[in-house]
């Protein structure tokens, strides 16, 4: 019976036609890190991630079908700051991959190109999930995928030198369109400045500098501890006398419940935003996810 | 009162620092330096900034039985090793320490320590202590040391990460509740698209189902093969096959007064399946997870019963296990379990030892109910009507699972 499955196993890999593929490899715990190496290596890299638009990317499971997909790749760019801590390290220990551990030049932490927010004083699990590195939710502001482009693009050209020149100018390309769109995007969103906001996690402080909101709650009590009855009455008692906000935002990925119910009581528009890129046809790119947000807090203002 | 009030103002501050910088310049990231440019300083691909990352996890349960647990056991599957029921009435399961940090750019160390209380001793044990390979070309890994041996699913899960309070019938009856060894584990992860990977362990022999530290000390030994991948976003799959072939010398199981010895051959072979499901691969917000485990095994030699009585024995059993876990709201999950062993008759010549069996198979229902306020605590209700021992007997426990310090990422 050992060799019945040692056999079995043999069949299983010349069953498995490899696909000749000379691309360069990235995988991404983000599908925006995705989305950024393909803006920049176009058709010399392939890159998927580890999550979807529709996924939290603090919860997923360390599934085999990523710790293969960790075997092969060339460079793995991951937000960092903790925020995969509950599976990444499970996916790296297991994949059996020297060259992407963390330290190593296959491992780009993104927020650690950043200038990060939210470091925490103190460290203490009764404060929910803390990050102790800061908050990880770096996506948020375009000005922070500017300076991780950056980073990104050098690292391509380094590991990959055959093709350092074409990873320059879609480096150089996809900077000259940013650049421009975020000139736009700033402009865009003068009305949203000094706005009050309720959010569902601590997801958007990032957004928030950027736009310069004001977040006056989180529906969870904590981070990481989902909303609760009690904790919601006391949002709504303080938004009936704090003079209310102008949005409630949260993730595709988060409950709408506790959202819709705040909504309903005080007539403040709910609105759930683009975390990444893929989440649906208005977000295909980095760029329409950042046109999204801004369509959609506009159109509510 | 009063810091949470400072808290807030100082937090009022912040925000007014900020709204006052980002009027003068909106785009304040693009103008200041990062702290950490170009830094390759990493947090997330390992389990904790400290070094080493120390961990305890507090655990503790009460147990009721109808029968009397001294008078358990399963006929024909004489238990070993940390099988066979928890202490009646409140107790303290152990409480493990556990260390793991990078030795060096090559390699990687954990330590787990559980500390047990057992018949009023406290004792520390060495439940795993191994080095691992971080910078093999090809896939490759190898583990030194004292691990769980790769082999099934539930046998490289920590007791905290278990879905019930005890382990199912055929863990206990076939590998001693978990089978633990020192020695040398060989991975290799095939370089599919799909995941396929091989591991293969040669073992000292010291612990049951092995004994003894046979073959000069290389008593034991294991094969296993896993793959597994996702179905679209919201399902994902894990199969295994695995064997264990050990040489026992002296093996000792049953009754710690009066010991079955046991010398010669065991073969053990395993299947494993695991199927999630969450929606979207969200599985905090809602998810379903089955899985089951069947085991077969012979061993052949000779058993020394009482009073130095030597029999030969040569036995095919097998048994398995499936369950289900439910988790429909945060927080709360719901699972149930069936057991089942089974077997062909014994010798006469068994008769008023464990080994004696003529059936009925032993079997065992399960059911559980826990809440987690986060995932590091864990509060559980279990109950189970077991079929296993001469007595049907209805069981209930209640356990907590608390996590302080840092807490390694969990397998699939």
């Amino acid at each position: 019976m050992k060799y019945n499955s040692l056999i079995f196993s043999i069949l299983l890999l010349l069953l498995t036609v490899q696909e000749a593929r000379a691309d360069f490899r990235v995988f991404a715990c983000e599908p925006e890190w995705a989305a950024l190496a393909e803006e920049i290596g176009g058709d010399e890299v392939s890159a998927s991630s580890a999550t979807h638009a529709m996924q939290d990317p603090h919860f997923i499971e360390a599934r085999p079908s990523l710790i293969a997909q960790v075997r092969k790749a060339d460079l793995v760019v991951c937000t960092g700051a903790q925020l995969e801590i509950g599976w990444l390290p499970m996916l790296l220990n297991k994949a059996n991959n020297p060259s992407v551990l963390p330290g190593k030049k296959g491992f780009l932490e993104t927020s650690a190109y950043v200038r990060r927010l939210d470091i925490p004083q103190s460290v203490d699990r009764s404060q929910g999930d803390v990050h102790p590195q800061g908050n990880p939710h770096v996506q948020m502001n375009p000005h922070n995928i500017r300076l991780i482009a950056v980073a990104l693009g050098e690292r391509l050209a380094e590991l990959d030198s055959a093709n350092a020149t074409q990873f320059e100018q879609g480096l150089s390309h996809f900077l000259q369109r940013w650049d421009e769109a975020t000139q736009e995007w700033d402009k865009r969103a003068k009305p949203l400045r000094g706005k009050k906001v309720v959010a569902y996690h601590k997801s958007w402080a990032y957004l928030e500098e950027w736009l310069g909101l004001e977040e006056v709650a989180t529906l969870e009590p904590v981070p990481g501890i989902p909303p609760t009855a009690a904790h919601l009455a006391n949002i709504l008692s303080l938004l009936e006398t704090g003079g209310g906000a102008s949005f409630i935002i949260y993730a595709p990925y988060q409950s709408a419940k506790p959202g819709t119910w705040l909504a309903e009581r005080t007539g403040i528009p709910l609105l759930v935003l683009p975390m990444t890129v893929g989440g649906s046809k208005q977000t295909a790119t980095l760029f329409e996810q950042f046109d999204e947000i801004l369509n959609q807090m506009l159109g509510v203002l | 009162m009063k810091s949470d009030y400072e808290a807030r103002i100082d937090e009022l501050e912040r925000r007014l620092d900020l709204a006052e910088q980002s009027a003068v310049a909106p785009s304040a990231a693009a103008t200041e330096e990062p702290y950490e440019s170009g830094s390759t300083m990493t947090s997330s691909g390992r389990d904790n900034s400290f070094n080493p990352a120390i961990g305890v996890t507090l655990q503790g349960q009460a147990w009721s039985y109808g029968n009397d647990p001294d008078d358990y056991y399963i006929p024909g599957f004489p238990l070993a090793g940390e099988a066979g029921l928890a202490p009646e009435g409140l107790s303290l399961a152990e409480t493990e320490i556990s260390m793991s940090a990078s030795v060096d750019d090559k390699f990687m160390a954990m330590l787990t320590v559980p500390i047990a209380v057992e018949d009023g001793e406290t004792e520390v044990e060495l439940e795993e202590a191994w080095v691992e390979t971080l910078a093999l070309p090809a896939g490759l890994s190898v583990r030194m040391g004292r691990f769980f041996a790769d082999v099934g699913y539930l046998n490289t899960k920590h007791f905290h990460a278990w879905d019930f309070a005890d382990q199912p019938l055929v863990y206990q009856a076939f590998l001693g509740n978990q089978y633990i060894d020192d020695g040398l584990q060989f991975r290799w992860l095939a370089p599919t698209d799909f995941y396929l990977e091989f591991s293969g362990e040669v073992l000292r022999g010291d612990r049951y189902p092995s004994g003894g530290a046979a073959r000069s000390g290389v008593g034991s030994g294991t094969f296993s093969v896993q793959t597994g991948g996702d179905i679209g976003f919201s399902n994902s799959w894990l199969f295994g096959l695995s064997w264990i072939g050990a040489e026992a010398d002296k093996r000792e199981s049953g009754p710690e007064d009066e010991p079955l010895v046991f010398s010669g051959d065991t073969n053990i072979y395993i299947a494993d399946f695991v199927w999630k499901w969450a929606p979207f691969g969200n599985s905090r917000e809602r998810n379903f997870k089955f899985q089951g485990e069947y085991m077969w095994r012979n061993e052949d030699g000779i058993y020394s019963i009482f009073d130095g009585l030597e029999l030969p024995w040569d036995q095919n059993q097998q048994g398995w296990y499936a369950q289900a876990i439910f988790q429909p709201i945060p927080r709360w999950r719901f699972g149930v379990r069936y057991d089942h062993l089974s077997g062909a008759s014994t010798d006469l010549a068994f008769i008023d030892t464990p080994l004696y069996y003529l059936g009925p198979n032993p079997k065992r229902y399960s059911a559980m109910v826990d809440w987690s306020n986060s995932e590091f605590s864990r509060l559980r209700f279990q109950y189970e009507y077991d079929y296993s021992s001469e007595a049907n007997d209805q069981q209930f426990a209640l356990q907590y699972i608390f996590s302080i310090g840092a807490h390694g990422a969990h397998s699939f």
